[in-house]
């Protein structure tokens, strides 16, 4: 009951188009002039102190971009974005690889502070109770702390930003970057390429379990900055991690940019657990401003018997063009993707999965809850394909989608390609609006028409929500609440 | 207009330039300047993904010219009878005599020359279907078919077939439209039979326009036989459904070559419901395409689609199904279904089936599975001492049967489920 009440009043306390982590931090700030050209992408990896192999690694990316064509072809409209009006670097202004949190920028640890974001392990030590989460802090192009580097070296994990890890560990970067989204993948992963600035970079050695959760907390702070952070998660033989990802930026009228990619790699019996709350900022209640969010999240079961894991709460942006996907690849090996994406106001939600059966006796499941009220358009686009040699490969695909309100959509879009007899597919979706009769039960019952679709939608999205980590569970459902709000009645 | 860049697409112009002096002029043209802005399809454009037929379709055969052969054609069923040949309407083939009152049939050439503005008007798709070049092209090229009107309240008891069949020895292109009007609260049963008489590949663009008037009723059976490995058929349906009208429709299609068909279906108007089921079993090369797009444009439709995809050999299955609630189109209410069997090693399924919802006052669902036969059922039935060859034709007929269990016809149904047995059969003694 606790938990409900906390979840009406917050319900309660907020405003229509209340975005809590709309502020906006005044920082000084490094920029590459606005614009892209060859010469802001070795701005870039200049100020990285890249080697040359990245820098041409760039270029090329850069060269290719140019012949490219945005994709069309996703369910979202939006204006021309003009690729020359946008900042592609900034930078907090401190001296470069902060060596400790004392020098960080009071100013950006309190933002973090208000976010919520842990950076300070002797502040989580010194709670008994909670549990211990190493995290990767990145502000708009850069990152700016990372916590518990120590004890997870202790471990052999090697949790750190990209850019670090191309000056300490450049045989693995070199091996893995760009070995599942190759430069040439899309659009949006090719200017990520050319033009990426930082993101987390995970290596758990052979046999490894990461002694605690690994996070990562994105956050756009400057205006008309594109943010385009790049990770890459090798669990190498016989290990496993489990990965946060957490997602805002500040209120502004215009739209933002954030185009990243994320590489998983699982080889031989390795876990990964990736788990995403997206809460950019989705524009006000008339559409205005809110993230662009175009991303390129795939995850490669190169190894027997591995496991990949995709699990996202999409609450936030003014447009989401997402499909983290798998490449069952290896004999044996599984893919999961679990989905929530709620879309309020003018919202448009584009998003599915990938799951491409090589390998024989691979399997996948798809759970995919989409919540559309408001004005808002909600996609699910996913590709189930089983190829020739995939034999006795599985998978089972759910998509539910929830209708509130005569003004939103809710659209579905699977592909199912089988070429082998052996592997056995099945799809179901569905879609519905709330019911009278639960809502009349509830209602019946004390409950305000608000508070008995917050508690009905947390029951649509259970499956989904019992696949987070516990703490990030309870800010999901939280959250799923705070994005409906005004849409009742 | 975008310049036709292709050879296929220059050979199509001048089919143009035969036909469009040949009535309704301005259906024609409007056909002929959507077709031109995407020309053939090819797997780039979405709704085309699967099967490409720009690569198929080569450089396209001749025009197909009127044959004089007097044939006799067995007949499968008591139905009656009208015959478009070779991509002309044959009366003398046809049982235009033996039509019961309510029934006004004649040819769609006899139709275009009167130009009744009532008839020409039914005949254009309106916006259904208006994004699909083939069903453009069309209405640019079509030749001849049938037209059929039937009074209002009329009851028509025996089916009404509509056969379409090429018997040229050389490939020929043809192209044609056959359309049925029912009045308001009447009710009909119409056989769709497409079929080949000679071994040549031809290449057969035909459609189907349906209009039902408030309250009417259409039991609609489709049999796709013949072909051969080059041929390509591509059968479009388009049904404009009123207020409390109802189509309950089964295709079975066997055969080989490229087949594609593709419905456009719109319940425009309240209460109105549709049923469209089918079965494909495929052999040898057979390229089987069934493409739906189910449009709830009013409130209180329901629909609801259970297809079967059977295939053997190196043959090729593709269902997309869409089902669309525009908004407004409240208490609609969908269910769509599509199952597959693979039999062989080299046999293929995609399947696409699709929602788009703008309504929140809605039941829709689909689903889709893709597999070989049950290990367990197979293995109870051989068990029991049935060779494996018949346990599996036991098990691929209760297969196939879910998705003809709606046909109201005995005699129809008769007449199909002979044909999967026969299939069947040939299956079991190879």
């Amino acid at each position: 009951m606790a938990a409900r009440q906390e979840t009406v009043a917050r319900v309660e306390s907020i405003d229509v188009d209340a975005y809590k982590y709309g502020f906006s931090t005044d920082i000084e700030s490094v920029k590459a002039p606005k614009g892209l050209n060859e010469d802001i992408v070795r701005f870039i990896s200049a100020k990285k102190g890249e080697p040359q192999w990245l820098t041409d690694w760039r270029l090329d990316a850069y060269r290719r971009w140019l012949t490219m064509a945005e994709p069309r072809w996703a369910r979202v409209h939006y204006p021309r974005i003009d690729f020359q009006d946008l900042y592609y670097y900034s930078a907090p202004k401190s001296t470069p690889g902060p060596k400790s949190l004392d020098e960080v920028d009071p100013e950006l640890l309190r933002t973090y502070e208000k976010l919520g974001i842990p950076l300070r392990e002797q502040e989580i030590l010194a709670g008994v109770e909670t549990r211990r989460v190493a995290v990767d802090a990145v502000f708009d192009s850069v990152s700016v702390a990372t916590t518990f580097k120590a004890e997870l070296a202790k471990a052999g994990v090697i949790f750190c930003p990209i850019s670090e890890a191309v000056q300490t560990h450049p045989e693995l970067v070199r091996k893995y970057l760009g070995s599942v989204v190759p430069v040439t993948d899309n659009f949006y992963a090719t200017l990520n390429s050319a033009v990426f600035s930082d993101g987390s970079f995970v290596y758990v050695p052979k046999g490894v379990r990461c002694p605690m959760e690994l996070s990562t907390y994105f956050r756009i702070n400057e205006q008309n900055t594109g943010q385009f952070e790049r990770t890459l998660i090798i669990a190498d033989e016989g290990s496993y991690v489990s990965y946060l990802e957490g997602c805002t930026a500040p209120k502004r009228d215009e739209n933002q940019l954030h185009a990243a990619v994320v590489e998983l790699v699982a080889l031989d019996d390795a876990e990964i657990k990736y788990s995403t709350v997206q809460n950019w900022y989705p524009g006000d209640s008339e559409g205005r401003g809110g993230i662009y969010n175009f991303v390129t999240k795939r995850g490669d079961c190169r190894g027997r018997n591995s496991h990949i894991s995709w699990t996202q709460v999409e609450t936030g942006s003014a447009i989401t063009w997402k499909y983290p996907s798998c490449i069952l690849r290896g004999d044996g090996s599984q893919g999961e993707f679990y989905s929530i994406a709620v879309s309020n106001g003018y919202q448009q939600v584009d998003s599915g999965t990938k799951m491409l059966h090589l390998g024989k006796n691979t399997k996948s499941r798809i759970i995919s809850k989409g919540i559309s009220a408001g004005h808002s358009q909600n996609t699910y686009r996913g590709q189930v394909s089983a190829h020739r040699k995939a034999d006795g490969a599985r998978n089972f695909t759910q998509c539910d989608s929830l209708l509130i309100g005569p003004n939103c959509g809710a659209h579905t879009v699977p592909y199912i390609e089988s070429k082998n007899p052996s592997a056995q597919f099945e799809h179901e979706a569905t879609t519905s609006k709330i019911s009278e009769d639960q809502l009349f039960y509830a209602m019946q019952r004390g409950l305000s028409a608000e508070e008995a679709t917050a508690l009905i939608v947390n029951g649509f999205v259970r499956d989904v929500l019992q696949q987070l980590p516990m703490e990030f569970a309870v800010e999901a459902q939280k959250l799923i609440s705070i994005s409906l709000e005004g849409s009742v009645g | 207009m975008i310049k036709l860049a292709s050879e296929a697409e220059a050979t199509l112009s001048s089919f143009y330039e035969e036909m469009r002096d040949k009535g309704a002029p301005r259906l024609r043209a409007a056909g002929w300047a959507s077709f031109s802005e995407s020309g053939v399809p090819n797997r780039r454009v979405e709704s085309w993904h699967y099967t490409d037929l720009k690569t198929a379709m080569g450089r396209p055969a001749p025009l197909a010219t009127a044959s004089r052969a007097a044939l006799s054609l067995p007949r499968a069923h008591d139905s009656l009878r009208l015959v478009t040949l070779d991509g002309v309407f044959r009366p003398d083939l046809s049982d235009i005599a033996r039509l019961p009152d309510g029934v006004i049939a004649q040819s769609l050439r006899d139709a275009l020359a009167q130009g009744e503005p009532h008839v020409l008007s039914a005949l254009a798709s309106a916006d259904i279907g208006a994004q699909d070049p083939i069903l453009a092209l069309n209405a640019a090229l079509m030749q001849d078919g049938v037209v059929i009107q039937i009074a209002p309240g009329a009851a028509i008891d025996r089916a009404l077939e509509l056969t379409t069949l090429a018997s040229a020895e050389a490939a020929q292109s043809t192209y044609t439209r056959a359309l049925v009007m029912l009045g308001e609260g009447a009710r009909a049963t119409v056989v769709e039979t497409l079929g080949a008489l000679s071994s040549a590949p031809a290449q057969d663009n035909c459609a189907l326009v349906l209009r039902l008037a408030p309250g009417a009723r259409l039991d609609l059976v489709t049999h796709f036989s013949g072909g051969v490995d080059q041929a390509i058929r591509v059968a479009s349906l388009l049904a404009h459904l009123d207020a409390g009208a109802m189509i309950n429709s089964f295709a079975l299609i066997e055969g080989e070559g490229l087949n594609r068909r593709q419905i456009f279906a719109r319940l425009d108007g309240e209460n109105a419901r549709a049923v469209f089921n089918g079965a494909t079993l495929g052999r040898g090369r057979l390229h089987a395409d069934t493409t739906l797009i189910m449009d709830h444009a009013k409130p209180c439709g329901e629909s609801r689609e259970v297809f079967r995809n059977i295939l053997d050999d190196q043959s090729v299955g593709v269902f997309q199904g869409k089902v669309i609630v525009r908004p407004g189109a409240q208490k609609t209410d969908g269910v769509m279904q599509s199952k597959a069997l693979l039999l062989s090693e080299q046999a293929a399924m995609n399947n696409k089936p699709e929602l788009e919802i703008f309504a929140d006052d809605v039941q829709c669902g689909h689903g889709a599975t893709c597999g070989r036969l049950d290990k367990d059922q197979l293995f109870y039935l051989t068990a029991r001492g049935l060779p494996r060859r018949e346990a599996e034709a036991l098990l691929i007929e209760g297969f196939a049967n879910e998705a003809m269990d709606a046909i109201e016809d005995e005699q129809l149904r008769a007449f199909l489920s002979d044909r999967v047995s026969a299939w069947l059969s040939r299956r079991i003694s190879r």
